[in-house]
């Protein structure tokens, strides 16, 4: 192997890495604060995706400008679902937590391919177009783009729970629930914002990734799994475990696709996981 | 109770009477296959009750278990030329020992986790079957026409045989779970899953009954994938290893009920009925609209029935006498 | 009468993470004996009980029962062996019957389910829960929950029974109740361990009292060397 090659694949992993790191900050928020695995999150990305879609077919505007508005849009989704479903079953068995996300995940789906039908859709043009060279390595611009936004959203994500008052209430939340309800915190309306921000992370990894990848309503199953597995790896819950995850877990994908094949690039990903499951089953970068 | 109840059994005769007798009263082919596939679901939604109801293991992986049935009694049909009949068998065990090797390890894991490392290992082994060329990758296998009878279990006149062999199938898997319910493995399931640490007190070891239950679920399982091949004549990974499969054996049991013997047969009933009730209404899928309303079945559910349709009966029941006594008092 | 003690536990000690929670405890339990374990919140009571029921691997020292080394043995075993315990929460089984509950129990020693049945319903009786026997666990009282507790272990035949605070929030009558369950246990040969800060339940039928304080034992008497002494009236005071 080249040391150009070498190279270039270590930065097609860095670049994938960070944008799973992307998906996965709003779901390792979520089941941080609450315990619950979200299996919707990647339909929070598809809806994102489609904001972003539509903000530029019907209005020309670009998914990066428009990104505000899909992660506001994306934070009522959140919020709406959690005061809609999540709220019930908080308290109930694991089975009714799994199902009830399970389900939405179908019903976002569905509602995807009932009002924007199956098929493809594309953002054919936008700001951040093209290619960068840089000596003899290459890749898209877009794809920069969302790493840089990954970079972004977790530093702006960490900054929020340790340096705003809202924000270390929201983590006080995660770490223990029935001590900051005595502190005064209330349980219910931290639940509903963790909702809001996961799912607003999500609009914002949405709105970046539709300007380089097809937007169809399954599109959220090509991340969900391998955001589980990201959020495994840091740890559940942790946002910074989960941005360094996301880089592991690109770098192994793409160099494992590399040396065995890219059809296999998956079932390597998920092996990690089952591996860390396993030996770490707190993360590998989780407190033990 | 120990004693057999005499209206139950009654019961269970009639029930049983009923489906022998159902085809022959229904005799178009396409409604025989609906019934088929409410058979076939309800066979799944049995078996995986074992581990995911009885013993509370949520496994969202049993395509894998569904899939190595499947393709085993295919691969030594059309390798060997061994009878499905044979080949249901070998599958079931295949499934087995696989279920056993990924269940020692995984048992460690609690809840989610769990469910987790069970789509991973099936996910896995759809990639691994995808790109397997002994397997034929994702063209998928084809069984061949042209044999046909009982001794290759292939019928092309009459869905009628098909209907009987999973009528059977179902009637041996509600059996053996039977048999696990009244027998001291049923108590010791229901106590692993209420409180593990208190089970592990009174003698239980939680990995060798956690074990049994999963072999036993996986053999059941890998029964129906063997005999949807042989109804289909056609298998690939997309129809018998897709975590959507997995997804919907499970799904079966908990609308039905968890824990119950016969919650999955009703749970089959309804959904299957649903599912292809919404397909003819609102036109082919592509739609979206199957899906929406198999989402809203699935969150109504989870939600507000997490005991399924048989809990919801069983409170009905609880209800309709305190009701009519309270009727008596006023009166 | 045998000689050889039940229980034989030597230089115990339990750390978690550097945290010490049981330190070089040594004592023994004979067959039939009433121990009763006291000691300030956070003393280690409940590690030890866990220690000695294979929850938790001891890291250094000896348990031996029967004159069999079981350091570090499984809750399965020890059970198995005639190690029986109750929570100090309550674990019962909750979406089954309290006859069901007990039934499990009783499996340990014949899997019959007629036979477990019959056991269980022995039990219950022994506890003062026969006519409860039918009722959803769940849907019984705390202070039920902990009887039930103590009949699902007394099923499993034990040679020695752990019993962790089965006497707190009962009321006067039903502390005495309890006290009385605890010696009729022990005629039947059973020894016992409790963990208890109710003093008016366990002084008075206790053979022995072991008093623990950060983890260390500072006493070992008849319950009247107890109670005069010294270092446990300043562990006591100075709480």
């Amino acid at each position: 192997m080249t040391a150009d090659l070498f190279l270039q694949i270590l930065v097609s992993g860095l670049l994938i890495g960070l944008i799973y790191a992307l998906v996965a900050v709003g779901l390792t928020l979520i089941f941080g604060v609450m315990d619950i695995v979200n299996f919707a999150h990647g339909e929070f990305l598809m809806l994102g995706m489609y904001a972003s879609f539509w903000g530029f077919a019907l209005f020309g505007i670009d998914p990066i400008l428009s990104m505000p508005v899909t992660a506001a849009l994306l934070f009522g989704v959140g919020v709406l679902v959690y005061q809609v479903i999540i709220r019930r079953i908080i308290n109930a068995p694991m089975l009714s937590q799994i199902f009830a996300t399970f389900g939405l995940m179908i019903l976002f789906r569905g509602l995807a391919q009932f009002f924007w039908k199956p098929d493809h859709r594309l953002v054919t043009h936008t700001l951040v177009g093209g290619n960068v060279t840089l000596g003899s390595i290459q890749f898209g611009l877009p794809q920069l783009t969302a790493a840089v936004g990954a970079v972004g959203v977790t530093a702006g994500l960490w900054y929020f729970l340790h340096r705003t008052r809202l924000g270390t209430a929201l983590e006080a939340t995660a770490i223990d629930r029935e001590a900051a309800t005595l502190m005064g915190i209330n349980g219910q309306s931290m639940f509903a914002l963790a909702w809001g921000i996961g799912a607003a992370c999500a609009g914002i990894g949405g709105a970046l990734i539709a300007t380089f990848f097809p937007i169809f309503p399954e599109v959220g199953s090509n991340f969900i799994l391998i955001a589980f597995v990201v959020v495994v790896l840091g740890g559940f819950g942790s946002i910074v475990g989960a941005f360094w995850a996301g880089i592991i877990v690109g770098v192994i994908e793409v160099v494992g696709g590399f040396v065995v094949g890219p059809e296999y690039k998956t079932a390597i990903v998920l092996s990690l996981l089952l591996l860390v499951l396993l030996v770490r089953p707190k993360g590998l970068m989780g407190k033990a | 109770m120990t004693t057999i109840h005499l209206p139950k059994t009654v019961g269970a005769l009639a029930l049983l009477g009923f489906a022998l007798l159902l085809p022959l009263v229904i005799q178009d082919p396409a409604r025989q296959n609906f019934l088929i596939l409410i058979l076939m679901g309800a066979q799944l939604g049995v078996a995986w009750n074992i581990i995911g109801g009885y013993a509370g293991q949520v496994s969202l992986g049993h395509a894998v278990f569904y899939g190595i049935g499947a393709y085993t009694s295919t691969m030594l049909s059309l390798k060997l030329g061994l009878s499905p009949w044979l080949g249901m068998l070998a599958g079931g065990v295949v499934a087995s020992a696989f279920s056993v090797a990924m269940g020692w390890p995984c048992f460690r894991l609690k809840g989610h986790y769990f469910a987790m490392a069970t789509i991973a290992v099936a996910e896995i082994v759809q990639v691994l079957v995808t790109n397997s060329e002994t397997l034929e990758g994702a063209v998928g296998l084809s069984l061949p026409m042209g044999n046909t009878g009982v001794a290759a279990m292939v019928f092309s006149t009459s869905k009628l045989p098909y209907y009987y062999i999973i009528l059977g199938l179902l009637v041996v898997t509600v059996l053996a779970s039977w048999a696990i319910e009244r027998s001291h493995i049923g108590y010791y399931f229901r106590a692993i899953k209420d409180e593990p640490e208190a089970a592990r007190a009174l003698g239980v070891s939680l990995t060798r009954y956690k074990l049994v239950a999963i072999a036993v679920s996986s053999f059941f399982t890998a029964m129906g994938g063997s005999f949807y091949a042989q109804k289909e004549m056609f298998i690939d990974p997309g129809s018998v290893l897709a975590t959507g499969v997995s997804i919907k054996i499970a799904l079966i049991a908990i609308l039905g009920g968890v824990g119950t013997l016969l919650g999955p047969v009703l749970g089959a009933g309804i959904l299957i009925t649903i599912e292809e009730y919404s397909r003819v209404l609102f036109g082919s899928t592509g739609s979206g609209t199957d899906m929406i309303i198999y989402a809203l079945m699935i969150i109504l559910v989870a939600v507000y029935s997490p005991a399924g349709v048989m809990g919801l009966l069983h409170e009905l029941r609880r209800r309709i006498p305190s009701l009519r006594a309270k009727a008596e008092v006023r009166a | 009468m045998n000689a050889a003690p039940l229980l034989a536990v030597d230089g115990l000690s339990k750390a978690f993470q550097g945290l010490v929670a049981n330190r070089d405890i040594g004592f023994t339990v004979h067959h039939g004996e009433i121990v009763g374990l006291i000691g300030p919140n956070g003393a280690g009571k409940t590690t030890l009980f866990n220690c000695l029921a294979g929850f938790h691997q001891p890291t250094a020292g000896h348990i031996a029962f029967e004159g069999r080394d079981i350091t570090g043995t499984t809750p399965e075993r020890a059970a198995a062996l005639g190690i029986a315990r109750t929570f100090q929460i309550v674990r019962v089984f909750h979406s089954m019957t309290a006859l069901e509950n007990v039934m499990v129990g009783a499996m340990l020693r014949n899997k019959g389910v007629a036979h477990a049945r019959s056991r269980a319903l022995e039990e219950l009786e022994f506890v003062g829960l026969g006519h409860r026997a039918e009722a959803l666990a769940s849907e019984m009282t705390v202070s039920e929950q902990k009887r039930l507790e103590v009949a699902r272990a007394l099923a499993t035949d034990p040679k020695l029974i752990l019993l962790d605070e089965v006497m707190a929030g009962l009321n006067q009558t039903e502390v005495r109740e309890a006290s009385q369950l605890v010696v009729r246990i022990q005629e039947r040969g059973i020894a016992s361990i409790i963990v208890e800060h109710v003093m008016e339940g366990i002084m008075p039928i206790a053979d022995r009292i072991l008093v623990l304080d950060y983890g260390a034992k500072i006493a070992d008497g008849t319950p009247e060397q107890i109670a005069e002494d010294p270092a446990v009236i300043a562990a006591y005071l100075g709480e």
